[in-house]
């Protein structure tokens, strides 16, 4: 049986239609799909569930917003929200800014490499799926690490998950990025 | 372009990526990650794991009215932030932090001059301007402290330290760090406690100059 080629995942393809063209109908799939998510990981931090809708609208409304800055080669959907969310509730709790990387200067190319992406999205799901694999106790301790409940002295970096080669994969998109920012100057 | 040879360790990059980290420490990293491609891919991979953990998440169900309200929004204007590009030595981060000024040097003695960007509960963190062949006095620490070469570089018992370098030191390293030839040596250095002296005079100045 031939198997057909694989293709980018809806949601990758919702955040492209969403930072070119604005699209509405495509933001309403990403919200139907984050929003519960969202709304579930932000309660896990011990935050009560009109405050968590507060978040979850500021993050919603800031993945419209930033859109522009959604670089398929090198991020998830899901990695891009993750950062965003942690940004907005450090943000309400602490009531300061968290210092943030400068962006890289100029936005991800329109039209993006399907196979680097097919690349990000494939190393993001062995990410999950060993995510999935992980003793009960060990798992609990990545999901502490993540919601920011463990000090970095706390953070053993054996975590047990392969980020050596979603790493790579990352450094290659931010390398094609640097490339085409030499080309333009 | 110098090569950074000293790079954030991947357990202050997960801290940093979680959120966990006080707010000296995240602006140093955060600024390192401006300055280290490496970094950044590896912080970007600790964000890939934190979409792994928020993908797979257990639901709660929004309000009725939350998506209307979100799609009524998408459009409404709001008041946009600052954004601090690089200005010299001083990446965006750095500038934030100084909102968009010149440093305010106060001067330490022996030409070495500090101004120090925010100093509370959760540490204190400032920027260093030691000339050539001087030592920032010799000190140990309470705590853990961060320090990033933003010009010139520095050399210690560890090893030199260039531009985009990262020294991440705590107790158990006892070390004089001394300006190297060239131009003056500008680093950013968080701590999360207050730094001591060994020799006394320099611990009788420690409140006056807050160092």
């Amino acid at each position: 049986m031939k198997q057909s080629s694989p293709q980018i995942s809806d949601l990758t393809a919702a955040m492209i239609a969403v930072r070119n063209d604005r699209d509405r109908d495509a933001f309403a799939l990403l919200f139907d799909h984050f929003a519960p998510r969202l709304k579930g990981f932000i309660m896990r931090t011990g935050t009560g569930s009109g405050q968590a809708e507060e978040i979850v609208q500021d993050v919603m409304l800031t993945v419209w917003r930033k859109a522009e800055q959604f670089d398929p080669e090198r991020a998830q959907v899901s990695a891009w929200v993750y950062q965003i969310t942690r940004n907005r509730q450090i943000d309400v709790i602490r009531k300061e800014n968290k210092p943030l990387p400068e962006e890289l200067g100029e936005d991800p190319s329109a039209e993006p490499d399907a196979s680097q992406i097919l690349a990000v999205e494939q190393e993001a799901g062995q990410l999950r799926d060993a995510l999935g694999r992980l003793k009960p106790d060990q798992r609990e301790m990545v999901e502490k690490a993540y919601l920011g409940e463990l000090t970095h002295q706390e953070i053993s970096t054996q975590t047990g998950l392969p980020l050596g080669t979603i790493k790579s994969r990352i450094r290659l998109g931010l390398e094609k990025l640097r490339h085409e920012l030499k080309e333009l100057r | 372009m110098t090569t950074i040879t000293h790079h954030a360790p991947d357990a202050l990059l997960a801290a940093y990526a979680g959120g966990s980290l006080p707010q000296p420490f995240a602006l140093a990293v955060a600024a390192h990650i401006s300055l280290c491609l490496d970094c950044r891919a590896a912080y970007e991979a600790h964000l890939a794991t934190g979409g792994a953990v928020l993908e797979t998440a257990s639901t709660e169900a929004v309000s009725d009215g939350l998506k209307s309200n979100v799609l009524d929004l998408l459009d409404a204007p709001i008041a946009e932030k600052p954004v601090y590009q690089r200005s010299g030595a001083f990446p965006g981060p750095v500038m934030e932090a100084l909102k968009g000024k010149p440093p305010r040097w106060k001067s330490l003695g022996m030409g070495v001059r500090q101004s120090i960007l925010s100093d509370g509960r959760d540490g204190s963190v400032r920027l260093l301007y030691i000339p050539q062949g001087r030592a920032v006095p010799d000190h140990s620490h309470n705590g853990l402290e961060l320090t990033l070469v933003l010009q010139g570089s520095f050399s210690d018992e560890t090893g030199r330290f260039g531009v985009g370098d990262l020294e991440v030191a705590d107790q158990t390293v006892e070390h004089t760090p001394v300006a190297d030839a060239g131009a003056p040596c500008i680093c950013l250095a968080a701590t999360d406690a207050p730094l001591r002296f060994n020799s006394l005079i320099p611990r009788l100045l420690q409140p006056l100059f807050r160092i």
